[in-house]
């Protein structure tokens, strides 16, 4: 039985149905990566298992307790999440985005500690933003600004930790950056990490169990060079393509086949 | 050193500027009247060693009055800031929202039927929480951020002030000229009575609202979704901090009358001098404290004895138009 798991979800947003009897499992110490078609649920799932969206059906479980009634502070020590819209406040410094992180470690009678000021130190290092510390958040370029975030989602000190497409918005050079980023922190300090991709050849890189969605169902899951076949990506995206190994890795690299020409240009 | 700040020195610097201020004000404020008294004899009579005739006119006729005009501004500028905090808009303050037209159209109801001052402040307060309430209802099924929000409170402020010119028309003359005195925002002839209740609220919520609400408003900053997976309650914050907000609004309002635009400028006023991000409670309190005290000082100076709520509507009208343009600017409208 893995750390966090969902068991025959139905997930709707008020009466538009998303998913049914959607069950999945994210395997410990894995970086699981979800991907599929747009508008087939893998944003909604991850809603779903970080406890955004309630199930209108069946249960996500975390350590054996319903993510639903678990006390909110006590999931976000455990699960830590990084949304796809999130605002930095005006004016507001790179250390103190971070520290923000470490909201539910404090209460009403514990404050911020020797502890927390360490713990926020390490977060901005391991993300390589220590030198940004003092500066504000609205100045800084699309990928520093991403590793802010995830600082600050390390800060929070959780062993497994979801993002939502992480990449959005960056370009190739600062999506590897932050995909090398999640890799390094998945096998240096042994996080568990899930996180919704699009570029498939990337999921295939970096992700140790593959969850591979269609309509609201999981089409397949499993290690990326099982799952990412030609067959899967027709049937999961009724893309043609032909899948080899990528040189640098060795994993799966798809290749869409290319255009095929219309009838009128192939006659003439 | 470290590298976070919990309370920025900045803040605490204007905070306690805008208190310095507020203080030169009010006593300034203390010896104006039909019996000037000069600022040093103010300052004397407040430490107990004034004349007989300085102590009754200062402690007992000008003090109460200048008390309440700190206290309804600390009020409307600590609202404005937990409902600019939360609707994440300059523009989400409660007189743009309606809390305030909300307590002025049930306080007039009163004032026409005859009511007691007593029924007054409940009917304010009423009027206030039951707008509140009412806004959520409506729009706040999706979150309360953005224009939608916004303009869902413009739409009830027409609403509310149609409803209190309807009432105008119902009441008779009398009543009637009390009932404008009371809508324009006045701090005359307040006393221990308006001041002494509000004290007590401001007692009770402001804690709750810096100290319970504060850190969980910080993060709501940042967007419900970061703020929920970092374990914010979002919904149930939310809405208490509102109510509680909507609560410390309508308050005010029902000892001193609808005072405009304060709780709109102060807390943008402190966001942009402390440059700090959070909804900047304290640093507002003081800027409204010395907001109120200087239009009321403005108002009785003004060669004609104008209420302060007109004072205060003039300057923050002018505000108003300066922040739409400026945020037009930025391209955040």
């Amino acid at each position: 039985m893995s750390r966090l798991s969902g068991t025959g979800l139905t997930l709707a947003y008020d009466k538009r149905v998303i998913a049914e009897q959607l069950s999945v499992e994210i395997p410990d110490g894995s970086f699981t990566v979800i991907i599929g078609p747009n508008a087939c649920g893998k944003s909604t799932l991850l809603r779903a298992l970080s406890r955004l969206l309630k199930p209108a059906a069946g249960t996500v479980l975390l350590d054996g307790g319903d993510v639903h009634s678990l006390p909110t502070r006590t999931v976000a020590r455990t699960l830590g999440l990084l949304p796809q819209s999130s605002t930095a406040p005006d004016g507001i410094t790179v250390a103190e985005l971070v520290a923000r992180g470490r909201y539910p470690h404090q209460g009403l009678l514990r404050r911020w500690s020797e502890r927390d000021e360490q713990v926020v130190t390490e977060s901005m290092a391991a993300t390589g933003v220590g030198d940004l510390a003092d500066r504000n958040v609205d100045e800084l370029s699309g990928g520093q600004r991403q590793r802010v975030w995830i600082a600050m989602a390390l800060a929070q000190q959780t062993p497994l930790l979801l993002l939502d497409e992480p990449t959005t918005y960056l370009d190739i050079a600062h999506q590897i950056e932050v995909l090398d980023l999640c890799a390094e922190l998945h096998e240096r300090q042994g996080r568990t990490l899930v996180a919704v991709l699009h570029d498939l050849n990337h999921a295939a890189r970096y992700a140790t169990h593959l969850i591979a969605m269609r309509d609201g169902k999981v089409a397949r899951s499993g290690p990326p060079g099982e799952v990412l076949t030609a067959a899967l990506v027709e049937e999961v995206f009724g893309l043609p393509c032909r899948v080899i190994d990528d040189p640098e890795t060795g994993t799966p690299l798809v290749v869409p086949a290319a255009r095929r020409k219309t009838s009128v240009q192939a006659e003439v | 050193m470290s590298k976070v700040m919990v309370i920025r020195p900045r803040a605490v610097v204007i905070g306690a500027g805008a208190l310095l201020a507020m203080t030169a004000v009010a006593v300034l404020t203390l010896g104006t009247g039909d019996f000037p008294i000069a600022p040093a004899d103010v300052v004397k009579t407040l430490a107990g060693q004034g004349n007989a005739a300085q102590t009754f006119i200062i402690n007992e006729l000008r003090l109460p009055r200048v008390v309440t005009a700190i206290l309804v501004g600390m009020a409307l500028a600590a609202g404005g800031a937990v409902f600019q905090s939360i609707t994440r808009n300059p523009l989400g303050s409660p007189d743009i929202l309606g809390i305030t037209s909300g307590a002025g159209a049930a306080a007039l109801a009163v004032v026409i039927l005859g009511g007691s001052s007593t029924a007054l402040s409940l009917a304010a307060i009423t009027g206030g929480i039951g707008t509140a309430l009412l806004i959520q209802l409506i729009g706040g099924r999706r979150g309360l951020q953005g224009y939608r929000f916004i303009l869902i409170g413009v739409g009830m402020t027409a609403i509310l002030n149609g409803i209190m010119g309807w009432l105008l028309t119902k009441g008779v003359q009398m009543e009637n000229a009390r009932a404008l005195l009371w809508l324009a925002g006045s701090f005359d002839g307040r006393g221990w009575e308006e001041a002494l209740p509000l004290l007590g609220v401001l007692i009770v919520t402001i804690p709750i609202l810096a100290v319970v609400c504060g850190p969980g408003l910080r993060m709501l900053e940042m967007g419900d979704d970061v703020a929920a997976g970092l374990g914010v309650p979002v919904k149930r914050l939310r809405n208490g901090a509102l109510l509680v907000a909507s609560l410390v609004v309508a308050c005010a309002a029902a000892a001193a009358g609808p005072v405009n635009f304060v709780a709109l400028i102060a807390p943008n006023i402190a966001r942009r001098v402390t440059r700090a991000p959070g909804p900047n409670l304290l640093p507002s309190m003081a800027i409204g404290a010395l907001l109120t005290v200087a239009a009321d000082w403005l108002a009785m100076h003004s060669g004609y004895p104008l209420p302060v709520g007109v004072v205060t509507g003039g300057l923050g009208g002018a505000y108003l138009v300066w922040l739409l343009i400026s945020e037009r600017k930025a391209g955040r409208i």
